[in-house]
């Protein structure tokens, strides 16, 4: 085989032990990084290393490693997700660095996501605003067939492309706000652009609106950094759907 | 105990409707008064809570994850089946459930599968009506896709993401609950146990993962939706919190757990690339539709594959099932996949790999209509991989994906552990030995939407006691509490060398040779060997980082570990007392002249149901017949 490049990082993690303590930088040496190694695992090797030292392992949210839970997310070198565009955290390879980089690694941050500890934040936030009615209310065994609406192939496209939002938070994060308008516009729209999300369509942007003004998120300025950070790529029209919607309701 | 399935007599296609009727009922107005815990929140648990939520129980729902919509459901990427029919290619409820039970080799219970058909087209109904956007056609309608195993098109999608999608409307079903007070949220929980009072099921013991504090949850009924096992081969294209924990504490209060011995190696993942590989990603078989699979005909022939022409490649399975093709069901399509490599053909430095090819499907329908179909799977290959398989073939192997076997459970979904319930990946119920591609979404939902919300009422209703108070002051789950503790403690006190990751990779290392894709008796009595060596050196040698009062990732993956080291057990037993090759268990002392699996009808058509006796001691075995009345037995052929 074509030897595998190898490289060596230094990294300066934000260690925090919860959300009360006071949080600070630490650096580590990561040596002989294979460049095909996704950034998670070189995480992993790092706390290997540091668990047989007897020290804490970085604490880090993962779970699917390909890019679809949202579990995954740190700002690195200032990005929510790293530098690639249009991936998650877990996606990102080591190849994407370079030899004797400094990396520096930080949790998300935003009021609404209190730290966990290290690089886990507690985005159950998000979680209260879909609750607030970022779903259509149909009880199970209520449905028709299927095929007794059918959806305009366009619209079902577009409500697609926003459903597509993992919800990880990486738009509140790259945000200087830390509003939470691209995950909630996703929602909002993916439901109002489709038949079966009409009947409830004002009362669900204003609630959902409501709730993350509650929850201490931001209010957006058209920064757009979102869009930027947003690993499935999801559109700032989203926002401006959202905020149609909004209007409507002629508060 | 008896096993009985209590399968609905009559006609195979109406013991579902009849059964429906049969059941007692619970009056709605008592139903506030019930309490029922869910654990699990992936599709199976969600549309479980939701569900019963919405009929006026009580629920309580748990998961590990921080929030319920991050189940390992959500990386689901292919699709969900539905005998729909709207492509009007001969599909038929008749179909689906013939096509599943000969898919699973003839080795899962017919009303079961039947029902599961039947609630197939629910489904799609349910999920379209919550605003799930599956793919659609230039008319508004829905469009389908074929998968393998199967001859005609049914399979609904969402681009590459249909478990999310599907995940998403169970999860806004849910959290419709959350908010009207139905449904009480507890994230960031791992079950650590089931506390079982007077033989039933009443309640759990769960670890919070944020604080350490180890709580209690009592219930009239406690249904598990825990998801599979196959984490236990360490590398697997589950999620990293997959875990038997749940269900294997509650096998050894009492649950039986089902064939464990049948795991399902899915045939297109992109191979393993080192020592630090941490899972592995598949590669959906929605490709199959489109790509060819093939591999030089001539041994070590280490040609770049552009530069291997036409003649000199073999594609293999077009070959030798001119009728499936690309098409054959997993099992086929893996162990194929495994002999071209073992025979010198495999591709790339480890030789352990196939070739996936587009070249000819891009030529056909154009890059733009490959784009379409498959453009987030081919990205995410080539972020992996950093090679464009939109010019050279993607590169592909076997890796573990699913687990058909699990939990025992009878008709109702329920285990021999009255007030215990099973659904989704976490039972053994509906696909037999193999399990169909796109069919574990349309089991988990409808286990969870569909059956559970039925006959969970003849539980409470048909069994005297059920519905009497429970309460966590009563002194089973302050006992329960402190084994969970001393067990903790007992991690963390170990302070060896090794560290959990260490010796999970040992382990998967272990059961991958000698328990995976082919097995036999000698690698089997090895492996049976060498579990407990490796099981009490992981006792005497872990070491786990920190302390339990602390969000502690460490100390998580080491309960789990502990547990997979238990359970791997019975998996090898099961697969060695299995003298027979059926889906995905490949005795390799038992195949046709062809090489391919031989089942032994006479001495194994039946459901292996393990009793869990001591760590150290031997589990017990209990059979459940299997009769195949409306699908008779007869040799897979997917020539
Ligand atoms: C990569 C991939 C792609 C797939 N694609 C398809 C496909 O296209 N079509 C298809 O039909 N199937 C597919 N499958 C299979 C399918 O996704 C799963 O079988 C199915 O989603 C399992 O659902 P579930 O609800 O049973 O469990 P899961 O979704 O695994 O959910 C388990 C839940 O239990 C919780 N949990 C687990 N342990 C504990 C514990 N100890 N305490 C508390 N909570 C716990 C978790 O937090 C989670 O909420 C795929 C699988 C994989 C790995
Ligand atoms: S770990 Fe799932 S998106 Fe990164």
């Amino acid at each position: 085989m074509a030897k595998d490049k190898i490289i060596n990082v230094t990294l300066k993690v934000w260690r925090q032990k919860n959300a009360e303590s006071k949080g600070h930088f630490e650096t580590y040496d990561a040596k002989d990084v294979n460049v095909n190694m996704s950034f998670l695992e070189m995480l992993d090797v790092v706390n290997e290393d540091l668990i047989l030292a007897g020290k804490s392992p970085i604490a880090f949210d993962h779970d699917c490693r390909e890019g679809i839970c949202g579990t995954c997310g740190a700002m690195v070198n200032g990005y929510a997700h790293g530098p690639d565009k249009a991936v998650t955290l877990c996606q990102v390879h080591m190849r994407s660095f370079k030899n004797g980089e400094t990396i520096v690694i930080e949790p998300f941050r935003a009021k609404a996501f209190p730290v966990i500890k290290d690089l886990a934040v507690d985005r159950r936030s998000m979680d209260r605003i879909i609750a607030k009615g970022g779903y259509i209310s149909v009880k199970t065994g209520n449905a028709p067939d299927a095929h007794a609406t059918p959806v305009q192939k366009k619209a079902s496209d577009l409500a697609m492309d926003a459903a597509a939002c993992v919800g990880c938070g990486a738009c509140v994060a790259a945000c200087p706000n830390a509003s939470a308008s691209l995950f909630v516009g996703a929602k909002v729209s993916h439901m109002g652009l489709l038949p079966q999300g009409q009947p409830e369509r004002k009362q669900r942007v204003q609630n959902m609106v409501w709730q993350m003004d509650s929850e201490g998120f931001g209010n957006c300025s058209n920064a757009y950094q979102c869009e930027a950070a947003c690993p499935k790529e999801i559109s700032v029209d989203n926002i401006a759907r959202m905020n149609r919607d909004i209007n409507r309701c002629g508060n | 105990m008896s096993l009985h399935s209590k399968e609905p007599s009559g006609p195979v296609n109406e013991k579902w409707e009849s059964h429906k009727f049969d059941m007692k009922l619970v009056n709605p107005a008592n139903k506030r008064k019930v309490d029922v815990i869910v654990v699990g929140t992936g599709l199976a648990g969600a549309s479980a809570a939701a569900s019963l939520a919405e009929l006026g129980y009580n629920v309580k729902s748990f998961c590990i994850h921080e929030s319920p919509r991050r189940a390992h459901s959500i990386a689901a990427q292919g699709g969900i089946n539905a005998a729909k029919n709207y492509p009007n290619d001969g599909d038929s409820v008749h179909r689906l459930f013939y096509d599943t039970v000969k898919g699973g080799d003839f080795r899962a219970r017919e009303s079961n599968v039947h029902r599961l058909a039947e609630n197939s087209v629910k489904i799609i109904d349910q999920c379209v009506a919550q605003g799930v956007p599956f793919a659609r056609e230039y008319g508004g309608y829905l469009a389908n896709r074929s998968f393998g195993g199967a001859q005609v098109s049914r399979t609904f999608y969402a681009r590459g993401q249909t478990g999310q999608q599907l995940l998403i409307g169970a999860y806004g079903a849910l959290m419709k609950e959350v908010d009207k007070g139905g449904v009480t949220l507890f994230t960031h929980r791992e079950m650590l146990d089931i506390v079982v009072i007077d033989g039933k099921a009443r309640g759990i013991v769960v670890r919070n993962l944020r604080t350490g504090k180890i709580e209690s949850h009592s219930a009239h009924a406690v249904v598990l939706a825990t998801g599979g096992y196959g984490n236990v081969f360490y590398l697997s294209t589950n999620a990293k919190a997959c875990n038997v924990t749940a269900a294997w504490r509650a096998h050894k209060k009492g649950a039986y757990f089902a064939n464990p011995c049948y795991t399902q190696i899915h045939p297109t993942c992109i191979p393993v690339k080192g020592d630090f590989q941490s899972k592995l990603t598949l590669m959906s078989e929605s490709l199959r539709n489109d790509g060819r699979v093939w591999v030089p005909k001539k041994k070590g022939d280490k040609r770049r594959p552009s530069a291997i022409p036409e003649e000199d490649r073999d594609y293999y399975l077009e070959r030798k099932y001119p009728s499936f093709g690309n098409l054959v069901p997993r099992d086929m399509a893996s162990r194929n996949a495994k002999e071209q490599s073992d025979e010198g053909k495999g591709v790339t430095e480890t030789g352990l790999a196939v070739y996936l090819d587009f070249k000819e499907a891009i030529e056909r329908l154009g890059k733009d209509a490959i784009k379409a179909r498959y453009g987030n799977l081919f990205d995410m290959y080539f972020q992996i991989t950093d090679s464009d398989p939109y010019k050279e073939p993607m590169v592909i192997y076997p890796a573990v994906h699913y687990t058909m076997g699990g939990l025992w459970v009878d008709y109702n979904l329920m285990s021999n552990l009255p007030g215990l319930h099973v659904l989704g990946e976490a039972n053994f119920s509906d696909h037999g030995s193999n399990r169909l591609g796109a069919s574990a979404l349309m089991q988990g939902l409808s286990d969870g939407y569909f059956v559970i919300p039925n006959t969970i009422g003849h539980y409470f209703a048909g069994t005297p006691g059920a519905l009497d108070d429970v309460s966590t002051d009563h002194p089973e789950f302050k006992k329960t509490e402190d084994e969970a503790l001393a067990r903790i403690n007992k991690l963390l006190a170990v302070n060896g060398t090794r560290t959990v990751d260490d010796f999970h990779r040992e382990l998967g290392n272990l059961m991958w040779d000698k328990c995976g894709m082919a097995r036999n008796k000698e690698g089997l009595e090895f492996a049976l060997k060498r579990i407990p060596e490796l099981r009490k050196e992981f006792w005497s040698n872990v070491k786990v980082a920190g302390d339990n009062e602390d969000y502690n990732q460490s100390l998580e993956k080491a309960g789990r570990v502990a547990d997979f080291m238990e359970f791997a057990e019975v998996m090898v037993k099961d697969a060695l007392e299995r003298e027979e090759s059926c889906g995905g268990h490949f005795r390799e002392e038992h195949q046709t002249e062809e090489g391919e699996a031989k089942r032994d009808d006479e001495n194994f058509s039946h459901v292996s149901a393990w009793e869990f006796t001591g760590v150290d001691s031997a589990p017990i075995l209990h059979k459940e017949a299997l009769e195949f009345v409306d699908v008779p037995p007869s040799e897979r052929n997917y020539k």
